[in-house]
């Protein structure tokens, strides 16, 4: 590797690395405002200015001269000192100093960096500029004249969202960053560009003037809005989670967060459930946990073993499930599932539901047919990444299912399964030239009556394609549910004999029915006694004849299985509301009622009874290593049908109970999906 | 004799439009003359000559024109090769590229065949200024009739395929900044790249690109004519060859003339221009390379070359040799206010100092012309045109500072008088007040 000098120290470096990385990598860290590594070099700042011989006699800007040999790197010198003052001073003559009323402050890195590079007073004796706010849209406010022209958010837009809605207009000390006509940034990206905002302009607009970063108590967690298990942050002040931001985790969600995930934390201070409810001659009256629990027992004792059942919702945690199934099993039920949307995934070996490729391995597959999903709204970040390999130029991508603006070209090789029954030569052509070839499963595809079916073709076509062989493994099912993976990897489906969701949920199928946060499932024909246990008062609370109150993501501690196969611990950030408990802790109790008590008193015995019946979920944080296994065998064989294929996602802003809470989501919901008619229609 | 080069050696001969433009006119004048016999000597030997002839190039930088042609990757790889000639002219006082393409086009076209052909590229683009709506006009039928005399085009007389394409730009003097015109002839904004990588590595459309001024293109053909010795004849080493000089502002006959390079400044106004209007001693400074280079005074004046080293020894520049005179009856603060208004104006707004830097430069030369500042500033002033100066992407920022320092290092007498008249016409202004409180 070569060598260059480093303020004298001799430091090796990769080639094709720039003189900044080289310099951090010898750990001087250089200011920087528009340079961010996962975003193309603008080098328009200028505050990265560097020393570097040879070279001519000016400071250099490291984030975009390419480091060479022998190359010797100041970065410390009057020169550079100087250089990075006086740009310093250029940008704050015209930023209007408000930081006691600004959003960034005190996570600002012009306020940072100004602490190192600032001079104590002003020299600018002229008026400064203001720039008008711009609309962006509902979850990016303006503040324009703080913007300090870095382009990141232009870049962003542009290069990860793919959609080029924001610009910079106008030129020299006139020019503006700014979408066109004032239009909403049509991405479900947008928050990221707050994030990347290294000043005030483009500030978080949901929780605008909320908070003071100073005041919050931050805890890294595991986002549950989709199925990809992203990193975040949530802070809270008090007993209210107040935002939600992106963790590094380069498997998962790079440094990004989608729109969703980040704002519809407002979800969860409203229609929450906070005490117990039971009916009463058709109305809900507030009860004493020991009389809602009673009842219940009474109820679940009273009726026969095959006729009750438990359904599992969407953004559970696994000690929960597992609390319940095993509870179910005890009292000799076999009605337990899972899977709300009918989806036939669950039986056969593990990686049959997985997303075996890892998000970050779907880089290197060469071709990606997608079947019945829309990963840009059922996934955004793994819809980024497939752009990123798009962009790159090293991946081809086929689509069956509903045609979308996926922010990158692909063929549509037609719409469900009659397609998928005779593929075109075409799309068997490129599926077998590819040397990494990948199917992405939507959970829409291999749900319905036809599901099992369905499943059973793809593993057929998998197979004679070459998607599982020996180090890759392309057999990528693309869940859409927090939850789904965790309770298929501990055999949250029927028993021998057992019923499905939406046999359960069928008229006269069961006497009692208990819904473990299902709030997807269609439960109007269920003549059975309803038990609700969730945090939400949505579509599952509505028809319940007793309401038990639980707690959301982040207020309980619990594993979670992202579509990979990636087991990840979420934490507590706050208390759950009112008198709302653990979810496990109520199906223990729940347990001891009805005379089968659940063989764990504490979280931890729970966990290590699920980590030694599921050896799986011990693995933690960790992504499972390409297996091969026998795709062919998937699903049952059988007639397609000739269905459409829809994504399982049908609007992604009001898909759980979370998001329909929330109002942020209503607004984008509004915006993206069902675009209000203007004035003059 | 007036001036130095004799009618003989001019390279222009229909600089003034007496003559006829067309191609046959132009022929006549020996253009287009045993162009295919060049192109058969081989790409070596015209890069070989261009580089003997010590051509430096014409657009203000002064890089030798053969050696950013040897730059060019030696073979066509995979990505085809690009010859850009700049025709935004936009620099205030220069108008040497107007005259060229007005009345002498076809020496612009066959040097864009040539060099072309030097640097085996198939394409030519020809970037106009988009206030040059006439030159445009000029420009296409003089390619017209090259295309049809077979010339040029596909299948040429001269066995080298060649397409030449006018583009109008829409007017934005950085897009005279070689990369930023790139990107205006790519269909974006107009804004200079990060170098490297260099146009010759990754230029046009990513493909090698050589950027050349229409003066540098348009001399080459007489050049190979005539031979790189005659070329290199004229001038002082380092500093060879014939020069369009544009001479304007408080002259007798402000003048665009052809000379051979290194003719004493006050040579070249008093043969072409009639002199200063007034006398030589009416003179008070003088912008000897376009807007954007430091004045310099009278006393340089008399003893100034006009030519690059001479003019650098004297912290100014040659730039596009576009002679700016201003005698006695010129308020120098308020002239140069006025160029830094037009730095801040064209900046493009990609880089923080100029940006930030243009403006504030400019406000404080406007307030300084009145006299409404305080002495102070002046230092403040040229500390702000140093920070700018050499921490931008491109060379518009060192453009803004370097008037702006002429200024203060010449005439900073000037400006502190400015400042303690304006004082003393007032019995109480901002200083006063805050210290009487």
């Amino acid at each position: 590797m070569p060598i260059a000098k480093v303020n004298g120290v001799e430091v090796e470096f990769e080639p094709g690395m720039t003189v900044l990385q080289v310099a951090e990598r010898a750990g001087q860290e250089i200011p920087r405002f528009c340079y961010h590594e996962r975003l193309s070099i603008a080098g328009n700042c200028r505050m990265c200015l560097v020393e570097v011989k040879p070279g001519p006699p000016k400071p250099q800007a490291s984030c975009a001269l390419p480091a060479a040999e022998g190359q010797e790197i100041f970065t410390d010198t009057p020169m550079v000192k100087k250089a990075r003052e006086g740009v310093m001073e250029f940008l704050l003559i015209n930023h209007p100093l408000d930081c006691p009323i600004c959003d960034q402050g005190g996570e600002c890195d012009l306020q940072d960096q100004a602490m190192g590079y600032g001079r104590d007073g002003s020299r600018y004796a002229e008026n400064k500029r203001a720039v008008e706010e711009k609309n962006m849209g509902p979850t990016i406010k303006t503040f324009m004249t703080r913007c300090i022209q870095c382009t990141r958010c232009v870049r962003f837009v542009t290069e990860v969202a793919g959609v080029p809605d924001i610009g910079m207009i106008s030129r020299g000390e006139d020019a503006e960053i700014t979408t066109y006509l004032e239009k909403a940034v049509d991405s479900e990206l947008s928050g990221n560009v707050n994030d990347l905002c290294p000043v005030g302009a483009l500030t978080h607009r949901p929780w605008q003037y909320h908070y003071r970063p100073w005041e919050l108590k931050k805890t890294e967690t595991i986002d549950v809005m989709d199925a990809l298990g992203s990193n975040i942050r949530a802070d809270a002040k008090g007993a209210e989670v107040m935002r939600i931001l992106p963790r590094v985790n380069e498997g998962i969600n790079e440094e990004w967060l989608s729109d969703i995930s980040r704002y519809a934390v407002d979800g969860l201070q409203r229609q929450r459930l906070d005490k117990p409810y039971v009916r009463e001659n058709g109305k809900l009256r507030a009860a004493s946990w020991d009389e809602a629990l009673g009842i219940v027992a009474a109820k679940l004792n009273a009726a026969a073993a095959d006729r009750i059942g438990v359904i599992a919702g969407d953004l559970q945690d696994a000690e929960s499930m597992k609390a319940a199934l095993d509870l179910f099993r005890a009292l000799g039920s076999a009605n337990t599932d899972c899977r709300q949307d009918g989806s036939a995934l669950g039986y056969g070996p593990r990686e049959g539901w997985l997303f075996n490729s890892g998000l970050a391995g779907v880089e290197n597959a060469d071709a990606v047919l997608i079947v019945g999903a829309n990963p840009r709204t059922e996934a955004p970040l793994l819809n980024t990444r497939l752009r990123k390999a798009w962009l790159a130029g090293k991946t081809e991508i086929g689509l069956i299912g509903e045609q979308a603006d996926l922010t990158y070209d692909y063929s549509w090789l037609g719409a469900g399964s009659k397609t998928l029954a005779k593929l075109p030569k075409a799309a068997m052509d490129f599926l077998t030239k590819a040397e990494r070839p990948a199917i992405i499963v939507g959970a829409g595809a291999v749900s319905g009556s036809d599901g099992a079916a369905v499943l059973n073709a793809l593993g057929a076509l998998a197979k004679k394609v070459g998607v599982v062989a020996d180090g890759w493994n392309g057999f990528n099912v693309l869940h859409s549910a927090a939850s789904r993976v965790a309770g298929l990897d501990m055999g949250f489906v029927p028993g021998e004999g057992g019923k499905t969701a939406a046999e359960m949920a069928a008229k006269g199928a069961l006497d009692v029915l208990f819904l473990l946060g299902a709030d997807e499932i269609d439960l109007s024909k269920s003549g059975a006694f309803r038990v609700y246990l969730g945090s939400h008062g949505d579509r599952g609370a509505h028809g319940a004849d007793v309401i038990l109150p639980g707690a959301a993501y982040t207020e309980k501690s619990g594993l979670y299985v992202n579509t990979e196969g990636r087991v990840q611990m979420a934490e507590r950030v706050v208390f759950p509301k009112g008198q709302a408990k653990e979810d496990w802790a109520v199906l223990r109790a729940l347990s001891a009622m009805v005379g089968h008590t659940l063989p764990y008193d504490t979280l931890d015995a729970l966990r290590s009874k699920l980590m030694a019946d599921h050896p799986t979920f011990g693995r933690i944080d960790y992504l499972p290593a390409p297996a091969s296994f026998d795709v062919g065998s998937l699903g049952r064989k059988g007639d397609l049908g000739d269905a459409s294929f829809v994504s399982s996602v049908r609007n992604p802003y009001l898909n759980n109970p979370i998001t329909r809470a929330s109002v942020t989501m209503a607004e984008l919901s509004a915006l993206r999906i069902a675009p209000v008619a203007m004035a003059a229609e | 004799m007036v001036g130095i080069l004799e009618d003989k050696d001019r390279i222009f001969t229909n600089l003034y439009g007496f003559h006829d433009w067309t191609l046959e006119g132009a022929k006549s004048r020996g253009a287009w003359n045993a162009t295919r016999d060049m192109l058969d000597l081989g790409r070596d030997w015209i890069i070989a000559n261009v580089k003997n002839s010590g051509l430096r190039g014409r657009g203000g930088a002064g890089f030798g024109t053969g050696l950013k042609w040897s730059f060019m990757p030696k073979e066509v790889k995979d990505r085809p090769h690009y010859l850009v000639v700049n025709a935004d002219e936009s620099e205030p006082g220069t108008c040497k590229d107007r005259e060229i393409m007005r009345h002498d086009p076809q020496l612009l076209i066959e040097g864009c065949l040539i060099a072309s052909f030097a640097m085996q590229a198939h394409a030519c683009y020809i970037y106009l200024r988009g206030e040059y709506v006439l030159e445009r006009e000029r420009m296409e039928a003089a390619v017209k009739q090259a295309y049809e005399a077979k010339l040029i085009g596909k299948n040429n007389v001269h066995g080298w395929d060649f397409d030449v394409y006018i583009h109008h730009g829409a007017g934005a003097y950085i897009c005279g900044e070689e990369t930023a015109l790139l990107e205006s002839l790519e269909g974006k904004k107009g804004q200079p790249r990060l170098k490297p990588p260099f146009p010759a590595g990754a230029g046009l459309y990513g493909c090698p690109t050589t950027v050349n001024n229409v003066e540098s293109i348009a001399v080459v053909g007489t050049i190979l004519r005539r031979g790189a010795e005659w070329f290199a004849g004229f001038g002082r080493p380092n500093n060879t060859g014939t020069k369009i000089m544009s001479i304007s502002g408080h002259v007798n006959r402000p003048c665009n003339v052809e000379e051979a390079m290194s003719i004493p400044l006050r040579q070249l106004l008093e043969d072409h221009c009639g002199g200063v209007r007034g006398g030589w001693d009416n003179l008070k400074a003088i912008i000897p390379g376009g807007s954007s280079v430091p004045l310099i005074t009278r006393e340089m004046s008399e003893t100034a070359l006009m030519d690059f080293d001479s003019l650098r020894e004297m912290r100014s520049g040659l730039g596009t040799a576009a002679v700016i005179v201003m005698d006695q009856s010129t308020d120098l603060v308020r002239a140069i206010a006025r160029i830094s208004y037009f730095y801040k104006h064209e900046s493009c707004g990609q880089c923080t100092p100029c940006r930030e830097g243009t403006g504030w430069m400019w406000r404080v030369l406007e307030r300084m012309a009145v006299g409404e500042a305080d002495p102070s500033e002046i230092d403040l002033l040229l500390e702000v045109s140093t920070q700018i100066e050499g921490h931008t992407i491109c060379a518009l920022g060192d453009a803004a500072a370097w008037p702006v320092q002429g200024l203060i290092r010449h005439f900073r007498h000037e400006i502190e008088e400015r400042i303690s008249s304006y004082r003393s016409r007032r019995a109480n202004f901002a200083g006063h007040a805050i210290a009487a409180e």
